[in-house]
């Protein structure tokens, strides 16, 4: 195939289509809710065209910090889980045979169709009290009586790496798929027992990989919006739950097109951070 | 006995067999390669004695000690890999001092250590430099460096040299043989290349679709090979097939007189190129009627091919003896009774 750049405006042709929905259906919302996230809020009413700088000043407050901390934290804390999980799950995984490989990346791939609705109401009967997995302690005789496990943190958190561990396991895929193998091969006749050589070679040779899925699934753990609200309380609700309730209920759309604003630019920066990871390793 | 020895090693994966019954020993301070083309089962020989792999039947024993189930990081064994396997995000220095720091070497001895090994390898002051950072030849020799480290007991190299090109091959052989001199270690090296084993091999073990065809000198695997497949493999050959009479072998083309013939049937024979006598007149003894075909004259030697009742053979000689003969000139070819090997068929 020959690649020459474009010369004239009909060689652009072909991306016109998909330029078009994308101005349409991304550009143009996009531009809207920024607009918006500087209009004035009428209360009682809807909001009238201004530039107003308040919806933005409104972060400053207490609430406002204390919603995205937790977001924050919420966010680090199901990417750490996710890719302690799924990183030594992903390296057992590429030595698997081919044929068992496909299996199971087919079995994630269809957990990653899942939508989050059934994941959030499936370990919600998970962790309820008459039906859920407290039922099984009390059989091996770990708790003396069923007890709800749900709304609590941990729910929160189970649900969310169950949502996310499919996704850092295909992003993981690739590179620890093309790690050659007689690295480890070669840790372990120089005397690394095979957990060691795990430790000082295969993590290390792909700590970039690592942050850089670290971030993936950050920014991915950071739109959660339906898990926190089906499986926490009010205090583990997430910044997308809190513009959810101030678009709809409160109504006021230009605090809520801010705070969006800023969960955009906030995921933005970091997906920029993994792609400048992600070059400094392909330059090494 | 001292040394290593592989009794009734046997690897299959399901149906296939890599590497069929095999029984070797060497003894310390020998330098082996394992020579064969791809897929004989040279690598899987290795593999097993590093512990990479599990035999599926047989012993492997160290100095009378069977060590068939010591794990690899046990073992205490130097290995080189094809691809080197240097890792990619530790220094030259690092990657030398990797197993010394995985025993909790202290810091100032993994230095001094680094320091005695890349001057062991003639390549001083790299050992802050990336491993991106220099060339194919100097990698090798870092590679080399960190498989010694431990003054292992045995040195493994998988066709360490492959990935250079011919002339810093030849020169690495040369290097890695003076190496495993000065150190004594014993060292098994698997290879394909007949040249790289000739060169630097103390015991060239001949392997083929798994199985173990010969083991000898080289000089000895060249002079006097077992069977059709190590003549052919190694160097170039003449073999003829032909039916035993009267202590005589009878092949197209003439009769010829050879000691060493079993009393009937049929036999095989494998004669160098360089042995061959090549003569104006075809009467002698010894002697097969032929045609020249074609003379390659490459300086250093002449390379006549001979048609010999619809076969060809190959005759080398020196330009001092080159024979005085012409493409299309009948001709005949000696083959002195000395030099022809009778194979095991």
């Amino acid at each position: 195939m020959t690649r020459h750049p474009p010369r004239r405006i009909l060689d652009y042709g072909p991306i016109a289509f998909p330029a078009a929905m994308l101005l349409l259906f991304f550009a143009v919302p996009f531009g809207l809710m920024i607009a918006v996230s500087f209009f004035q809020r009428i209360e009682g009413g809807f909001y009238e065209p201004a530039f107003v700088w308040s919806n933005y000043a409104r972060f400053l407050s207490v609430f406002f910090g204390r919603v995205l901390s937790f977001s924050m934290m919420l966010a680090a804390g199901v990417a750490v889980l996710s890719v302690t999980l799924a990183f030594p799950f992903t390296f057992l995984l590429t030595r698997l045979r081919r044929r068992a490989q496909v299996v199971w990346l087919v079995f994630l791939l269809s957990v990653l169709s899942l939508s989050e609705v059934i994941i959030g109401f499936a370990w919600a009967t998970l962790f309820s009290a008459n039906a859920g997995i407290s039922n099984l302690l009390v059989m091996v005789g770990l708790l003396d009586a069923p007890t709800s496990l749900s709304p609590s943190l941990g729910a929160v958190l189970t649900g969310i790496v169950y949502q996310a561990f499919p996704y850092t396991v295909l992003v993981l895929y690739p590179a620890l798929s093309r790690l050659d193998p007689t690295l480890t091969e070669a840790a372990r006749t120089l005397g690394a027992s095979p957990l060691n050589s795990f430790f000082t070679v295969v993590v290390p040779a792909l700590r970039n990989t690592v942050v850089a899925t670290l971030i993936m699934v950050f920014v991915f753990a950071l739109g959660s919006y339906l898990l926190p609200q089906l499986l926490g309380r009010p205090q583990h609700w997430t910044l997308s739950v809190l513009i959810t309730d101030q678009a709809l209920f409160q109504a006021n759309m230009p605090f809520a097109a801010a705070m969006a604003v800023f969960l955009v630019l906030v995921s933005l920066a970091l997906v920029g951070l993994s792609l400048l990871v992600g070059k400094k390793e392909n330059a090494s | 006995m001292s040394g290593l020895v592989l009794d009734g090693l046997v690897k299959r994966y399901g149906s296939f067999t890599a590497l069929q019954r095999t029984e070797l020993s060497i003894p310390h301070g020998q330098f082996v390669c394992l020579l064969g083309p791809s897929g004989c089962g040279k690598t899987t020989l290795l593999r097993m004695v590093a512990g990479l792999d599990n035999p599926t039947e047989g012993r492997i024993l160290l100095d009378g000690a069977d060590i068939t189930q010591t794990p690899a990081h046990q073992r205490n064994f130097g290995m080189v890999f094809q691809s080197l396997a240097l890792f990619p995000h530790l220094t030259v220095g690092e990657n030398i001092a990797y197993p010394l720091r995985i025993r909790g070497v202290s810091k100032a001895d993994q230095g001094r250590e680094v320091e005695r090994l890349l001057a062991l390898v003639r390549l001083p002051g790299v050992a802050d430099r990336a491993v991106s950072q220099i060339s194919g030849g100097q990698r090798q020799r870092v590679a080399i460096a960190r498989a010694l480290a431990l003054s292992p007991k045995l040195f493994l190299l998988d066709e360490p040299l492959s990935a250079l090109d011919a002339k810093l091959r030849e020169q690495m052989q040369i290097e890695l043989k003076l190496l495993q001199e000065r150190l004594g270690i014993t060292t098994i090296v698997v290879t394909h290349d007949q040249r790289e084993a000739m060169t630097m091999a103390d015991l060239v073990v001949v392997m083929s679709q798994g199985r173990v065809r010969q083991a000898a000198s080289p000089i000895e695997v060249y002079r006097r090979p077992a069977d059709s497949f190590v003549a052919d493999f190694i160097g170039m050959t003449n073999l003829l097939r032909g039916r035993i009479a009267a202590g005589a072998l009878a092949v197209d083309g003439g009769t010829l007189a050879l000691p060493g013939l079993p009393p009937a049937g049929e036999a095989t024979i494998s004669v160098r190129p360089e042995e061959l006598r090549v003569h104006r007149d075809a009467a002698g003894p010894n002697r097969l009627a032929g045609t020249v075909s074609f003379v390659r004259d490459l300086g250093s030697h002449v390379e006549l091919r001979i048609d010999v009742a619809g076969r060809e053979m190959i005759a080398v000689a020196t330009p001092q003896d080159r024979p005085d003969v012409q493409p299309g000139q009948p001709v005949g070819v000696e083959l002195p009774p000395a030099s022809c090997v009778v194979l095991e068929s």
